[in-house]
């Protein structure tokens, strides 16, 4: 695929966060992809919009494959070129009753410090209080994700691609596709798994980077947003059922928020969601190429984490026929 | 081994689907237990868990559905109406929880779910505690198969009434039963078949172990040493030291 014929033929269909990432891996090569998206450019309608913004690596691989690891290392150095990344590290907190979950946490984990005391009141004095011990990730960072894809889709405009509004599958349209479609491309082994998220607004406690509570059955992350903003996340369903946030899901979420400081409790709920993770049996998301056709899917709960390096990998292949360890050949 | 509504199973261990890291490992560890049956929960998936449902199919073993998180004898019934339709089984482990922390079942609410389920043709697993009259009760109402449970499922603690266990073993010797929910270790487990147990039922201890795989070989080996152990008629403990090679002869230096 380094015939450059075909590099002047290129077509990307889907404008959530792999297909603009892709777009703009592409254009890092000089190469001018034509992107489409049949709602135009991204919004509530495409799962990238519901995601948390967390790029936690190490955190995501107490129960990841190492791929996720390896790769997700370089999403922030990768996200800072094109918005703003909140270089703070992320912190792992229990319930007193949970204690010995932090322990295995820790063992199953690495980059981390473990913090209590001054040292975790530095952090965030909100959450420090009498013996609470936590695992800080410090390397670890945040974005925000709606602002992520619009500062994604204004890199890519001053590179002269826009996003067009349109239907279209890899069938219709000639030369190289890039098909980016998430569940919508119906990958043949790609499943959905539900997600459903709450949005709180409270002044009455500040974070300043994400935290994760370990519970042994409702599992919590907050990412703070700015503003008093806070995104709660976020159930794993093995279901693809759309529609609205169950009440059983909100309940756990915000019970789970309020265990972790009461003052969520008096904060204002101002947006939930619910969304399906396009995922691979493994959760590892994969290049496919199946003749003409790259399929740029499965990234599952960690799109904003390895949209980049799954995009460098199919644009390594498009420009130099470069196969890397997501890449898989259908034909 | 004991046929479970008329099915023999080749291994005595039984895996939940639940809380691994991904399919990919869950089909890794049934691959490396051995395990002969996979239970699967519909509660939260109604309408949509094809994919995921599939995966489990495919996996070729015998599929339990179950009627996790249900906490009325209504709610159950209708969860066991609708697996039998999904997975094409008369199967099903009846788990009607009496209580939100302990998940301990509730032994009305199983009761009256069981005489329904069974009265509607179902092959019942009921999960239940060790109780006797209880158990009659569910034989009563037609189960040709008890759960009792180990410990409160997901806490990992083992067999925590061993006494409890012991006589309900002996109690009803014709059914066949599984040690469902508690199990943490392969010790546990090894021990409910050394008991007399016909099986064993776990999930947990094995999708949140940091090896799944790993944990799911060694549950496998543990529940068919029990059950060999079982088999081979064990010797009884003893006060009285007995030494294994005869003292009687022996030089005097």
């Amino acid at each position: 695929m380094s015939d450059n014929s075909e590099l002047s033929d290129i077509t990307i269909i889907g404008a959530g966060v792999a297909g603009l990432w892709a777009a703009y891996a592409l254009s890092e090569r000089g190469i001018t992809p034509r992107l489409i998206d049949r709602h135009g450019a991204p919004g509530a309608h495409g799962c990238s919009w519901w995601a948390g913004g967390m790029l936690a690596p190490f955190c995501e691989g107490a129960t990841s494959e190492p791929a996720v690891i390896r790769h997700g290392q370089h999403a922030a150095a990768d996200w800072a070129g094109v918005t703003d990344v909140a270089q703070k590290g992320s912190l792992v907190v229990t319930l007193a009753r949970d204690r010995a979950e932090l322990d295995r946490f820790a063992r199953r984990t690495s980059d981390h410090a473990r913090v209590s005391g001054d040292a975790l009141a530095a952090l965030e004095p909100d959450l420090a209080q009498q013996g609470r011990e936590a695992l800080y990730f410090a390397t670890e960072s945040h974005l925000s994700p709606r602002r992520a894809l619009a500062d994604l889709v204004a890199a890519l405009a001053r590179r002269g691609i826009t996003v067009e509004q349109g239907e279209a599958t890899p069938a219709d349209i000639p030369g190289t596709v890039l098909d980016c479609r998430g569940l919508a491309a119906d990958t043949p082994g790609l499943r959905g798994v539900r997600g459903e998220m709450v949005m709180l607004r409270t002044d009455d406690i500040t974070l300043c980077r994400p935290v994760r509570l370990l519970h042994p059955r409702h599992p919590l992350y907050i990412v703070p947003r700015g503003d008093g903003v806070f995104m709660l996340g976020a159930t794993q369903i093995e279901s693809a059922r759309r529609g609205p946030v169950t009440a059983r899901a909100l309940l756990e979420l915000l019970s789970a928020a309020y265990a972790l400081h009461p003052a969520f409790a008096e904060a204002a709920v101002i947006e939930t969601g619910a969304d399906l993770r396009p995922a691979f049996a493994d959760h590892v998301p994969r290049v496919i190429r199946q003749g003409r056709v790259l399929h740029l899917n499965g990234l599952f709960r960690h799109g904003y984490l390895l949209a980049p390096a799954l995009a460098r990998q199919a644009a390594d292949f498009i420009e130099l026929g470069r196969k890397g360890d997501l890449f898989h050949d259908a034909d | 081994m004991r046929d479970f509504y008329g099915v023999t199973l080749d291994s005595p261990l039984m895996l939940g689907t639940a809380q691994y890291p991904s399919p990919a490992v869950m089909e890794a560890a049934f691959r490396a237990s051995g395990a002969s049956v996979a239970t699967v929960s519909l509660r939260r998936e109604t309408g949509g868990g094809q994919a995921f449902w599939q995966m489990i199919k495919g996996l070729g073993v015998h599929v339990l559905p179950n009627t996790a998180g249900c906490y009325s004898a209504r709610e159950a019934i209708t969860t066991a109406r609708m697996a039998r339709e999904v997975f094409e089984t008369n199967w099903i482990k009846l788990e009607v929880i009496g209580h939100a922390d302990t998940l301990q079942p509730d032994p009305f609410g199983t009761l009256e779910a069981a005489e329904a389920l069974c009265a509607e043709g179902f092959e019942v697993f009921p999960y239940m505690t060790e109780d006797q009259v209880l158990a009659q009760r569910l034989v009563d109402a037609g189960c040709r198969v008890l759960m009792p449970w180990g410990a409160p499922i997901g806490s990992g603690l083992g067999l925590n009434n061993r006494y409890g266990l012991r006589t309900l073993r002996a109690a009803f010797p014709e059914i066949p039963m599984v040690v469902d929910a508690g199990i943490g270790l392969p010790s546990h487990a090894g021990d409910a078949m050394e008991m007399g147990f016909d099986a064993v039922l776990l999930n947990t201890a094995v999708a949140q172990a940091g090896d799944p795989v790993m944990m799911a070989e060694a549950f496998g080996l543990a529940a068919r040493a029990g059950a060999l152990a079982r088999r081979a008629d064990p010797m009884a403990p003893r006060d009285m030291a007995v030494p294994s090679t005869p003292v009687i002869g022996k030089a005097w230096l």
